[in-house]
């Protein structure tokens, strides 16, 4: 049958191996066999992107791929943003932003963010506004998840420039 | 799990999809980007048997720009690429513009051009453009090759010609002159959102300064993107002007017909169409070199 399969995935550089369903998303490969419940499912179909991972350093629903085709992939969850137990910049600007309230949608924003700072490390409000319109919060209104996302990319810019 | 339970296969060939899916039967599918069938699959409106995945079919991600400037775009170039890579703009700006509109970046870093054009929703900005640039769509199946204009493609809400079996392999955009005037606009609830009426259109001039030649295409304001026959008439002979373009916005109801759901009501649609030709033909014109 070609409904079971042994996969390999490299998430946040490490090196998994798990037997799946193929139906088995990758979300749920994360959270339930691989037991990296940082990413968060919402509505599961594409429109709310808590689940946002980072795929080959481009930022998609991990909601809407199947575990079995992230195998040739590196994966990047909201576990692999921080460096040791350190907070990344932009985690920190997170944190000092009040841009979170419940933290339920705060892993998309995250990997949305961090893939949107890379692309563009010096983006204008309205650019950084466009970027998270694909992440659904329901608690800060998102004038802080801005303003963090603004302060993260000062502050990515003044480490670099150390 | 949401989805039920299919059997997947990864392929690598254009050859090896389509004589894998004649095997699996008719309630197999092709998997492309992944970012409509797959919402439809969790929700269990659609329930594959078996998946036959195109992503690592190198042949169907080619773009290619001809010394003529016409530009073939393999199925599964993602929206991603259209909307950022450089060449194709070069090649047609207008795929570049309506492809920043289609849903969020994450959607379309996944989503691709043959996806959209197979999933065929009325409201999905790359059929339109497809439609309005005349585009060629090129179709592999078991029987063969074959090559269908993108006005003859599209049978109805989420329906096509594809034949059972049959992939898109890659679409053909005619050269695209560099005097032409184009744009793109489109109303949505929020950004990102599927339009709720949306107009792409473009058009050459004359050595005398009056249209020699145009086309119109509208979303979400049919079964299908719709050709905008009407005001394409009252446009071409005439010399551009703000009153010529509210001629022909005027006309537009003709051609549409729009539908009421829980985002707006069908009157409201026809009204929007009508800004939005008279708003994307200003804009084109204002673009022009």
């Amino acid at each position: 049958m070609s409904d079971r399969h042994n996969i390999s995935l490299n998430v946040n550089g490490a090196d998994y191996s798990c037997e799946i369903d193929a139906r088995m998303t990758l979300a749920d490969c994360l959270r339930e066999k691989l037991d990296l419940t940082g990413t968060h499912l919402g509505c599961e179909h594409g429109v709310c992107g808590a689940c946002t991972v980072l795929a080959d350093g481009d930022a998609v629903r991990s909601c809407l791929m199947f575990a079995v085709q992230a195998q040739c992939m590196e994966i990047t969850t909201v576990e692999g943003l921080a460096n040791n137990g350190d907070l990344s910049p932009l985690q920190e600007a997170f944190r000092d932003n009040h841009a979170l309230q419940c933290g339920f949608c705060t892993p998309g924003m995250l990997t949305t963010a961090e893939a949107f700072l890379r692309e563009n490390p010096s983006p204008t409000r309205a650019e950084t506004e466009s970027a998270i319109s694909g992440n659904l919060c329901r608690c800060t209104g998102y004038i802080s998840v801005v303003d963090a996302i603004l302060d993260a990319a000062d502050r990515r810019r003044d480490a670099g420039s150390e | 799990m949401k989805p039920s339970r299919f059997n997947y296969y990864a392929v690598d060939s254009i050859d090896a999809a389509i004589s894998l899916i004649a095997q699996q039967g008719e309630d197999a599918r092709f998997l492309a980007g992944g970012q409509s069938l797959v919402p439809m699959m969790n929700f269990r409106v659609a329930a594959p048997t078996a998946l036959i995945d195109l992503n690592g079919v190198p042949e169907l991600s080619n773009v290619r720009i001809d010394n003529d400037g016409a530009l073939h775009i393999g199925a599964m170039a993602r929206t991603r690429q259209l909307e950022t890579d450089p060449e194709i703009a070069e090649a047609n700006p207008l795929i570049a513009v309506a492809a920043a509109y289609v849903a969020h970046t994450q959607i379309r870093n996944r989503g691709t051009i043959g996806g959209s054009l197979a999933h065929a929703d009325p409201a999905a900005e790359l059929p339109g453009i497809a439609l309005v640039c005349d585009a060629e769509i090129h179709l592999r199946g078991l029987s063969g090759a074959r090559v269908i204009e993108a006005a003859k493609f599209f049978d109805g809400v989420f329906t096509t010609a594809l034949a059972d079996g049959e992939l898109i392999e890659k679409l053909y955009f005619p050269p695209w002159p560099e005097q032409r005037c184009w744009a793109f606009q489109e109303i949505s609830r929020r950004e990102g959102d599927f339009a709720l009426v949306g107009i792409a259109a473009w058009f050459d001039m004359d050595a005398s300064g009056a249209i020699s030649d145009c086309r119109l295409a509208a979303i979400g304001a049919g079964d299908t993107p719709l050709l905008l026959d009407s005001p394409a008439q009252t446009l071409t002979g005439s010399v551009p002007s703000d009153a010529l373009f509210e001629k022909a916005a005027e006309t537009v109801a003709g051609d549409i017909a729009p539908f009421d759901d829980i985002h707006a009501s069908a009157d409201y649609r026809r009204e929007v169409a009508a800004v939005l030709v008279a708003r994307t033909l200003k804009t084109a014109w204002e673009r022009r070199r």
